[in-house]
This record gives structure tokens, C-alpha cells and sequence, in this order.
């Protein structure tokens, strides 16, 4: 970053209050603790997690030895945790083929009631494992513990419990039609949520009746490793869900195998833009879950310490591995000053380092591309003329870290505003009415997220009306939940996961 | 006292609330079952196809913020003018298709029951399809739909008026605009509906009727990056091949239907509310519920 003019932003420790930009008022004086007031490491134990030195595919419910086995690493420290095969076209058809077996011979043919209490089963069990599933997540991608441990997880295991309640009521999902699975799903995740995903794709295609070929990504494929344990406990029927390793050459095998009836894929807008081309002339259904580029828009009447807990919540969530990052901060130019002061203050006290420390507010990038591409991102913010912002804190001696990072005097025309990076990198831009705030978020090819803060409900919901995103959210950011419908409009891809509006992928409507 | 002899017509595109030739000034001739000239159709072109898009486009935030009951209002004047402008449509039915008039009549009872039925559920569907999300937290949370946009609609080659409605009705009840692109044997028809959609308060632009090729121009289709959707009724494997590969340049939302023989069109089966939801993208708002 030699000769690049970055504002750096102190940490504080724990505590300090803000300094009051208010007029006539005596500031509130800095608490200033120094070295005695810091937090103690707080590291979670993970003596309990075992991890195998090699993973198997999962194929018709049991565990089948591969090729091309390769490693999957500790983002936070860069040690090797295990290794998986990578699938080949000949291992995905033995695994459509199973799962193709399992839908004909057994599952389509289960009443939805017992469909129900199998999907009921692995949603307990991924409760009775909770900690251990987190700590998993945490180590193979390099989220902090407080997010493994109280979103990804819990949210995992409701989806499942959450679906389990469909099997049997399908008939009254859709009023008037009748309704009957597709058949064979392929599935293809992203690293950023790897339990989460798998339990977004894999609940709502076997509630609705159909069998799944699941492939987890490269970098993450412990916890999806380890729900292959958890399906044969909970008595899943062998070839009802597969899992298979490997890279995007897998997940290219598997969406073009003939004998699927439906792919779903989450993941970059490019590679969907390749699976939608993939399955061109063929008659399988698809949904996409792409990429994003979040506005996040805050008015002037905005409570604004709440906004900036939604900023922060929006783009430093996970590292900004979200799809659905609030990744542009648009804010109304006569407060702009005091939200950048609010910003700067509260990004000071985030704490960025050892994930599996439960102090812990951003954790390791998932891997050293992904850190790449986050730097070559920056490079370009600063090129473009932007002012780059950072926070100065340590980070540790080994593994894969990013200091959150927001940038002003951005314009809508630059890549930093345009493209999704993917990282803890923030774009911030100013607005003056209404109009122009929509006009500018609206101004992209995506359409995944919005983020609306004002204290005017009329405003709100005119905002609301005008965005053009698939989930919006009005005074909060990134929340998520079994029974609410996630999906985008545009280039963020079609379809919907959760809620009722996410069985209607996985089911053939008639009527 | 000699033989009067009729006016004829002059079949033009219907763009933008317009009838207009195609700017290529190519027509092709449609003839009747007996063989007799029924008149010179323009040939829409790739640049038509265009300037069609555009009119869509800027038509489409106007019916989009019409309020769902006034637009279903202006769907059931579409139904009424439709019923009194029957004639004309199974005439055409019976001399360009060679249907019988049984089969034409049965056909305009459809057409105007079926654009009755839509015309209802534009201020329905969402309290029906969409809903209030139980969430597990203090949020007040609602999944509503929206428009998609523009949805270019392959209509019908089978069933020129009741299989065109079909397509175009559940297109435009949710707020979308669309460009028609109809290819079949009875071009007439599809621009007897436009002076039928003119006459409906139906807003210019919001029903764009292009008469032409699809072969010619689906490629142009596929590629175009201001449509949202396409429709297509009855494609080949090979054009259904074509469409999305060129759709996933910006994730277009292909949608795919059949196109049964004339009578299956009159089947109960071939309208849904769930062809309405093929139209819609789906928006979920979460907000904080607290003191």
C-alpha cells in the first residue's frame, strides 16, 4: 500500500464513549484505560471436535473413496485440517443414479408425515451438535465463533425443523393446485455459509419429496462432512441426500448430469450466468442465488446509532462474505459528517483476529484468493480516487486476514461502487432526496438486498415500494429466518429460499 | 345498382399505443382458407423489436404504480370491448383458420371469460400468493410481489386470440409490460387485438404487438439486455436451447409453456394464478417491532 494516502482509524479499548460533535455541549471526556482495560483471550475449546484426517463422498448412504483427494485448510492459521476427493464425472453419476434409486424406490413414495419426522430428526441432531458443528464451521472458514455458534448453527437446524412441518401440508401450500416433487436435485453452495447452505438447498427439496446430490465448496467442506454422520444417525434413507467433494469442475459434472430434474446453485453471478447457460435446451429447473451489490440507505431522521450498528452489522458480518452485504452506504449529505463520525468510532472498537476467540468481531478471510481479490479491490478504490479508511489493528502472524476498510468520496461509477468484493470493504456514497437515493441503488445489475433507515414509516415503505431487491430491511440489516423468503430480483439470480415461497422451486405446480 | 366493394385494411404493428409499418417496410401477405388475399401484414424486424422494448420499458413504472384495482378495472373494459368486438375475431377465425363457427364461437367465449378471470386477480393475487412471515423474532415481516419488468412473450402458434390472452394476461395483471412477438397463421387476429387494447384504457405501451418471424428474431430476443423475462409458448427444443443460453447473459427469467391444439387452449388447465407468480419477483421486508 506504499505512496497510498489511507486514514487510519485507531482502535480504542473497550468502552470509550464517543466524543460528542453536538454544539454548546462539554464534550464527554475520553476514557482512557490503556493497557488495563483490554479483553482477556476467550477462546472457545474445541477438544471436543474430531476431525478425521480424510473425508469420503457420500453416496447412497455410505461413505465411497475417491480420487483426487485434496486439502482443506484453517483460514485463521493456515494448518492443513483434512482432505476430501474430488468428484469426477464418474463418481457424480453414481451418486445422481443413487439418489435417482432412493426417489423412485423409497422416498417418493414416503407419506409426507414420515418425510417430516426424518427432516425433524437431522434438526435435532444438528441442535445436540451445535457446538461442535460451530466450532467446525468456524475452523474450515474462518468465521468468528459468536457467528458459527449463534447464527449459522441455529439457523441450520431451524431450517430444518422449520421444513419438517411442510412435508406433510403440502397440499395446502398453494391454494387450488395440486403439487408433486421434480425428482433429483443437484445443489451447489458457496463457501461463506457452508452448514447454512446446505440446510437452505437440502430441507425444502426433501420436504417437498425429492432426492439431492449436494456438493459443498472447496474451501468448506468439513461441516457438510459432518452432516454425513448426522444423516445416518437421524435414519435418512440411504441415496435420499448425497454429498460430493470437489471443486468447480464438480460442480460443473454435476449440473450438467442428464438425470437431474432440478439444479440449485449459490454462488457468484458468473458462474450462475455459466450453470444458466449449462442447461440450456435441457428440461431441468433451475434457481439462482447470485451476487450482490446491498444498498444501504440512511435519511437524516434516521436513529442513527441504530444505522450504524446496521452498517456495521451489513458489511463486517462475516468478514462481508454476504451475498447480501449492505456493500454501498448511501447517506443523506447533511449527516454525513456525523455518521462518518459514528462509523470511525465504532469500527475502532471491532475486534479482528483468532475466530475461534469468542471476543472475536471479524475473523479470517475465507482463503488467501479470496484476500487477493479484497486487496486487489482496494487497490483499485485508491487508483480510482476514493479515500480509503482503515482500521490499524494488529492482526496475527499467520493466516488470512483483512482490516475493515470503508472508503469516501466514492462515485457511482467506480468499481469499488460497482462490483461485489466480497470482503469487509465498505463504499460510501451521499444522496440529497429520496429520489436520488433510489435512483442510485436501483443503478446496478443486481437486485439482492436494500437497507432503509429513517424514522418516518411513510418513507420507509415508499422506499421499500421504489427498491428493486428481494429482501429489504427497514431499520435492521442482515437478518435472516427460516419462515422470511430470500432470493434476488436481476443478476442476483430467481427463485426464493425459505418460507412457502421456498418449496415452490422444489415442486411441480399443477392447477 | 353495381357491387359495393369494401375498404380494405391495413394491417400495422401495434407499439407504444400506435399502429405503425415496420420501419423495414417489409409486409408478408396473409390469405384466407379459400386462397384469397385477407391483406398485407408489416414484417416486424429486429430495430422494430427495438423501439418496441423501449415503449415497454418506459410504460412500464405507470401501470406498475396504477393501483392494482384500477388496473384490473381497465382489464374487465378489455373484456367488455372485447365481447362487443367478437365478431370480427371469429370471422377471422372461421376465414384465415378455416375453424368452424362452432369452434370459433366456443373459442371467443373463452377469450372473454379468460380475460374476465384475469381481470380480477390483479387486486387478489398478492393476498392470495404472498403473506405475513412468522419469523422467529420481534420482526414484522411480509413477502409481496412485484413487477419482473419487460417480458417479451413467444405467444401462441395454435390458438391465434385466446392463446395469445393467455399469455399476455397473466404477463401485464402483476404490473409487467410486455412485447408480443406472434408468428402463426392468423396475423390479423393479433392486430385486430390491438384496436381491441386501444379502445380498453389500456395505457400505450403497456401491450406491444409485433407480427412477424420468430425464428428471425428470437436470437435478438435472447440477447436484448433490457428484457426481464421471455415467454415462450410451444418453442423447439433447439429455439428453447438458443433463448437461454442467450438469457443468462443477464439472468433473464425464461418461462416455458405449451402450446396445446386450439381446443385444449379452452381448458380450464391453461389459466392459474400461478402463471401470474411465473411474472412476478418476489420482495421480502422485514422492519423491528418494538416501543
Amino acid at each position: 500500500m506504499d505512496g497510498i494516502d489511507v486514514k487510519e482509524i485507531q482502535p480504542t479499548s473497550p468502552g470509550a464513549s464517543e466524543q460528542s460533535g453536538a454544539k454548546g455541549r462539554t464534550p464527554v471526556p475520553e476514557l482512557l484505560f490503556g493497557d488495563l482495560w483490554d479483553y482477556a483471550p476467550a477462546p472457545q475449546n474445541t477438544s471436543h471436535v474430531k476431525i478425521a484426517p480424510r473425508y469420503e463422498h457420500f453416496i447412497g448412504g455410505e461413505f465411497v473413496a475417491g480420487t483426487g483427494y485434496f486439502s482443506t485448510l484453517n483460514p485463521a492459521t493456515e494448518e492443513r485440517l483434512s482432505e476430501v476427493p474430488a468428484a469426477d464425472d464418474e463418481m457424480v453419476d453414481r451418486a445422481v443414479r443413487a439418489a435417482r434409486e432412493a426417489f423412485d424406490k423409497r422416498w417418493s413414495k414416503l407419506p409426507g408425515s414420515e418425510r417430516g419426522k426424518v427432516l425433524y430428526r437431522i434438526g435435532r441432531a444438528l441442535q445436540e451438535r451445535s457446538r461442535e458443528l460451530a466450532c467446525l464451521e468456524t475452523m474450515d472458514n474462518g468465521k468468528p465463533i459468536k457467528e458459527s455458534r449463534d447464527v449459522d448453527v441455529p439457523l441450520a437446524a431451524a431450517h430444518f425443523l422449520y421444513y419438517a412441518g411442510w412435508a406433510d401440508k403440502l397440499d395446502y401450500a398453494l391454494p387450488g393446485a395440486t403439487v408433486s416433487p421434480l425428482g433429483v436435485c443437484g445443489q451447489v453452495i458457496p463457501w461463506n455459509f457452508p452448514l447454512l447452505m446446505a440446510a437452505w438447498k437440502i430441507a425444502p427439496a426433501l420436504a417437498a419429496g425429492n432426492t439431492v446430490v449436494l456438493k459443498p465448496a472447496e474451501t468448506t467442506p468439513l461441516t457438510a462432512a459432518l452432516l454425513t454422520e448426522i444423516f445416518q444417525e437421524a435414519g435418512v434413507p440411504p441415496g435420499v441426500i448425497n454429498i460430493i467433494f470437489g471443486a468447480g469442475a464438480s460442480g460443473a459434472a454435476l449440473v450438467r448430469h442428464p438425470d437431474l430434474n432440478k439444479v440449485a446453485f449459490t454462488g457468484s453471478t458468473e458462474v450462475g450466468r455459466a450453470i444458466q447457460r449449462t442447461l440450456a435446451g435441457s428440461k431441468k429447473r433451475l434457481t439462482l442465488e447470485l451476487g450482490g451489490k446491498g444498498a444501504n440507505i440512511i435519511f437524516d431522521d434516521a436513529p442513527l446509532d441504530q444505522a450504524i450498528e446496521g452498517v456495521v452489522e451489513g458489511i463486517y458480518f462475516n468478514q462481508g462474505h454476504v451475498c447480501c452485504a449492505g456493500s454501498r452506504l448511501f447517506v443523506q449529505e447533511n449527516v454525513l459528517e456525523t455518521v462518518l463520525r459514528k462509523l470511525t468510532h465504532r469500527l475502532a472498537s471491532l475486534r479482528v483476529g483468532d475466530p475461534l476467540d469468542k471476543n472475536t468481531d471479524v475473523g479470517a478471510i475465507n482463503s488467501s484468493e479470496q484476500l487477493e481479490k479484497i486487496r486487489s479491490y482496494v487497490d483499485i478504490g485508491c487508483a480510482e480516487g476514493a479515500q480509503m479508511h482503515q482500521l490499524a489493528c494488529e492482526l496475527p502472524d499467520k493466516g488470512f486476514f483483512f482490516r475493515p476498510t470503508f472508503f469516501t468520496n466514492v462515485v457511482p461509477a467506480h468499481r469499488i461502487a460497482r462490483e461485489e468484493i466480497f470482503g469487509p470493504v465498505l463504499a460510501i456514497q451521499t444522496f440529497r432526496t429520496p429520489d436520488e437515493a433510489v435512483q442510485k441503488a436501483n443503478n446496478s445489475p443486481y437486485g439482492l438486498s436494500a437497507g432503509i433507515w429513517t424514522d418516518k414509516g411513510s418513507k420507509l415503505f415508499a422506499m421499500a415500494k421504489a427498491l428493486h431487491a428481494g429482501v429489504i430491511w427497514g431499520n435492521t440489516f442482515n437478518k435472516f429466518d427460516p419462515a422470511s423468503p430470500f432470493g434476488g430480483f436481476k443478476e442476483s439470480g430467481f427463485g426464493r429460499e425459505g418460507g412457502l415461497h421456498g418449496l415452490l422451486p422444489y415442486m411441480e405446480v399443477r392447477g | 345498382m353495381s357491387e359495393r366493394i369494401p375498404v380494405a385494411k391495413t394491417y400495422k404493428l401495434y407499439v407504444g399505443g400506435a399502429f405503425i409499418r415496420s420501419e423495414s417496410g417489409r409486409t408478408f401477405t396473409e390469405k384466407d382458407a379459400a386462397g384469397d388475399l385477407v391483406g398485407n401484414i408489416c414484417q416486424a424486424s429486429r430495430k422494430d423489436l427495438r423501439e418496441a422494448l423501449k415503449k415497454a420499458r418506459a410504460a412500464q413504472p405507470g401501470w406498475a404504480e396504477r393501483t392494482p384495482f384500477n388496473r384490473s378495472q381497465i382489464l374487465f373494459r378489455v373484456a367488455e370491448v372485447l365481447e362487443t368486438r367478437r365478431g370480427i375475431f371469429e370471422e377471422l377465425l372461421v376465414k384465415v383458420c378455416g375453424w368452424s363457427a362452432v369452434e370459433a364461437k366456443a373459442d371467443l367465449d373463452a377469450a372473454v371469460d379468460r380475460t374476465f378471470w384475469y381481470a380480477g386477480w390483479c387486486d387478489k393475487f398478492s393476498q392470495v400468493l404472498g403473506g405475513i412471515n412468522p419469523v422467529g423474532a420481534p420482526y414484522f415481516n411480509f413477502t409481496l410481489p412485484d413487477p419482473q419488468g419487460v417480458v417479451c412473450i413467444l405467444s401462441s402458434r395454435t390458438s391465434p386470440i385466446l392463446g395469445l390472452l393467455s399469455g399476455i394476461l397473466p404477463a401485464i395483471v402483476p404490473g409487467n409490460t410486455c412485447v408480443v412477438v406472434a408468428d402463426n397463421r392468423a396475423a390479423s387476429i393479433t392486430l385486430e387485438l390491438g384496436e381491441v387494447l386501444a379502445s380498453s384504457d389500456v395505457p400505450g405501451g403497456v401491450v406491444n404487438l409485433l407480427t412477424g418471424e420468430r425464428a428471425e428474431l428470437l436470437e435478438h430476443v435472447a440477447g436484448h439486455m433490457d428484457i426481464n423475462a421471455i415467454a415462450v409458448f410451444g418453442g423447439e427444443a433447439k429455439d428453447l436451447a438458443s433463448i437461454q443460453e442467450g438469457a443468462a447473459e443477464n439472468i433473464k427469467r425464461v418461462r416455458e409453456f405449451d402450446d396445446p391444439d386450439p381446443s385444449a387452449w379452452r381448458d380450464r388447465a391453461q389459466q392459474s394464478p400461478y402463471w401470474i407468480e411465473k411474472f412476478c419477483e418476489w420482495k421480502t421486508a422485514w422492519h423491528p417491532v418494538g416501543v
